[in-house]
């Protein structure tokens, strides 16, 4: 039985979209609108909301500050290098267990997830110890390594439901068309692949581009990506919202430029699996 | 060329034996179905084949050659999939060009082929499309000509037409004969369809759980089935055993009676029975009676017999094509 959809009901529905929208964005956009206040003008009260002086004043004052480049080439070499060492050990992974499955591959699968389950700060002293001893703290490679780490069961996870889809037959049909293993992996495995591999990829990046605990405990300065970037103007000292706000504004954009233009990608990445 | 020679082949997965062991010869252009019942290891044998799986134990021969550990491209086979299995990032031509393209084929001479066998199949107008633009047909004919143009030996099919509804898989049978008979490459096809055996078979052989049951032409299974297995599964409806007393008579621990061997009359005959079910198909009727003293017999007429569930009527078993089998089940 067809629910009936009345114009009355689409309005509603349509005024609650807009209203959940409008919430989850607000936010990112009152971050964006502090950035150009004065500090006085961004803890007035009542809040202004387009009526205020605009100054691009905090974005000079941040540069000036702190060095944002070497943290935003920081944050671009711990998410894209995670994610990239990710892949390359995820994706055979994913690939043996989609394909050649035994009894114990769902457990095997269980217990990666299962290492999400933990909060990290429970790992954190032994690490942190860890990294102390072999010289990794405030490293990016120390950063890579337990980045690519937490985020490699997600990785497994996302490329196995999506080497599952592909059916078998389709390999056996490259087989019997006389397709060797790598003319196989070339004409037929790659390009039905690679739209999973690339959602996962972007799905990486902005996980660790925006991944805090680690990055925060493990850094102090030199190693330092666009996280503990923004969270330096939270300081002991005092708190200067706009400035904050024009930080996070500069920390956010390039990801947030990165995930607009893949938002196809992003979106089948996201509710892969949800509907057939 | 593309004889295949089966011996001592036996597939065993994990504790499970799915095929203890087969002998088969499969003569050069011969149409050979697979037929039994779901599970019957029918599709496994074809894989052994393929090389999609290895044997456990045995040889397989094509072409005189033991390719028994060869690859499966390394077989000069071509295999036809239930699913189609067709490369859904690939227009048609470029599906059906693909074993050229790995073949090593220049460009011309591919062109050239896919053309010839989209033309054969039909297919011309479709070869810029995508798997998915197609229906189910056309899909099955881009996977069809995918296996023709490089001229394999022989040809598999593994239940090419259980996708497809009943009206398109009446065509697609007769297409694949004609196939067969324009080609005369050996085919090898499996089914659990027994109307496909017997329309498209040279040879058919007939399995169950893993065993050959019997092999010969349709005719032949048709006419002297070797045991109560092979008589029960070819032929439709289903032949009608009957055990006890009236087998006795006979001689036989069972006898079995197709329906079409079953003469009906309102008025007089051997058995005395009641119509539980009448099937009225136009062509034929088929009547499900409850006989006294045997239980249910199916038994076909003409379309015209006029008979409704209640009536009562008689029948009379053609005795000369009355079916003896033993206690162990073998024909007597």
């Amino acid at each position: 039985m067809a629910r009936k959809v009345t114009t009355q009901r689409k309005v509603i529905m349509t005024a609650i979209a807009w209203a959940l929208g409008i919430l989850i964005f607000f936010p990112i956009l009152w971050t964006f609108l502090t950035s150009f206040k004065s500090e006085a003008d961004a803890i007035a009260s009542p809040p202004q909301f387009l009526f205020f002086h605009w100054t691009t004043e905090n974005y000079s004052e941040v540069q000036s500050r702190s060095n944002y480049l070497s943290h935003f080439m920081n944050s671009v070499v711990i998410s894209f290098g995670s994610t990239l060492i990710g892949l390359i050990i995820a994706i055979p992974a994913a690939w043996a267990m989609a394909f050649a499955p035994t009894k114990r591959t769902k457990d095997v699968l269980m217990w990666m997830l299962s290492t999400k389950m933990m909060p990290p700060v429970g790992a954190l002293i032994p690490i942190y110890l860890m990294f102390r001893n072999s010289g990794l703290l405030d490293t990016r490679t120390g950063l890579v390594i337990v980045l690519t780490l937490i985020n490699l069961p997600i990785i497994v996870w996302m490329l196995y439901t999506y080497f599952k889809e592909i059916p078998g037959e389709i390999l056996e049909a490259a087989r019997m068309d006389g397709a060797s293993l790598v003319k196989e992996i070339v004409y037929v495995l790659t390009p039905m692949a690679v739209p999973g591999i690339a959602s996962t990829l972007l799905l990486n990046i902005i996980l660790a581009w925006n991944e805090a605990f680690w990055t925060l405990n493990l850094t102090a300065s030199k190693a330092a990506p666009l996280t503990a970037f923004i969270a330096s103007y939270s300081s002991p000292e005092g708190l200067f919202y706009a400035k904050l706000s024009a930080a996070s504004t500069m920390a956010i954009a390039p990801i947030l430029i990165l995930g607009w233009f893949s938002q196809k990608q992003l979106v089948r990445g996201l509710t892969f699996g949800a509907v057939k | 060329m593309g004889s295949i020679t089966l011996q001592k082949v036996s597939k065993v997965f994990g504790e499970a034996k799915v095929i203890p062991s087969i002998d088969l010869d499969i003569r050069d252009g011969e149409f050979v179905v697979f037929v039994g019942p779901s599970g019957c290891g029918k599709s496994t044998l074809l894989r052994l084949i393929a090389g999609l799986e290895d044997v456990s134990g045995g040889k397989i021969v094509i072409d005189g050659k033991d390719a028994t550990e060869k690859a499966p491209s390394e077989r000069g086979l071509a295999m036809v999939f239930q699913s189609y299995a067709l490369y859904p990032h690939m227009s048609v031509r470029n599906n059906i060009a693909f074993p050229l393209k790995m073949a090593g084929m220049d460009k011309a001479e591919i062109d050239r082929k896919v053309d010839d066998a989209a033309r054969v199949l039909n297919l011309g107008d479709y070869l810029d499309r995508k798997p998915r633009q197609l229906s189910g047909g056309q899909r099955q004919r881009v996977a069809i000509g995918r296996a023709i143009v490089r001229q394999p030996s022989a040809f598999l099919f593994d239940e090419p037409l259980s996708n497809l509804d009943a009206a398109l898989r009446v065509n697609m049978r007769i297409e694949i004969s004609e196939l067969h008979q324009q080609l005369k490459t050996t085919m090898v096809y499996v089914t659990h369809d027994q109307v496909e055996a017997m329309t498209m078979a040279d040879k058919i052989v007939v399995l169950n759980r893993g065993n050959i049951e019997q092999v010969g032409s349709p005719l032949e299974l048709y006419r002297s089935p070797r045991n109560l297995f092979v008589a029960g599964f070819i032929g439709s409806p289903k032949m009608n055993f009957i055990k006890g007393q009236n087998a006795a008579q006979m001689n036989a621990h069972t006898i079995g009676i197709r329906p079409e061997h079953v003469l009906l009359s309102t008025e007089s005959g051997d058995w005395k029975g009641r119509v539980m079910v009448a099937e009225h198909l136009g062509s034929d009727t088929f009547l499900h009676v409850d006989v006294e003293g045997i239980g249910m017999v199916t038994a076909r007429s003409n379309g015209d017999f006029a008979s409704k569930a209640g009536d009562t009527v008689y029948l009379t078993p053609d005795k000369t094509r009355i079916h003896k089998f033993n206690e162990s089940g073998l024909a007597i």
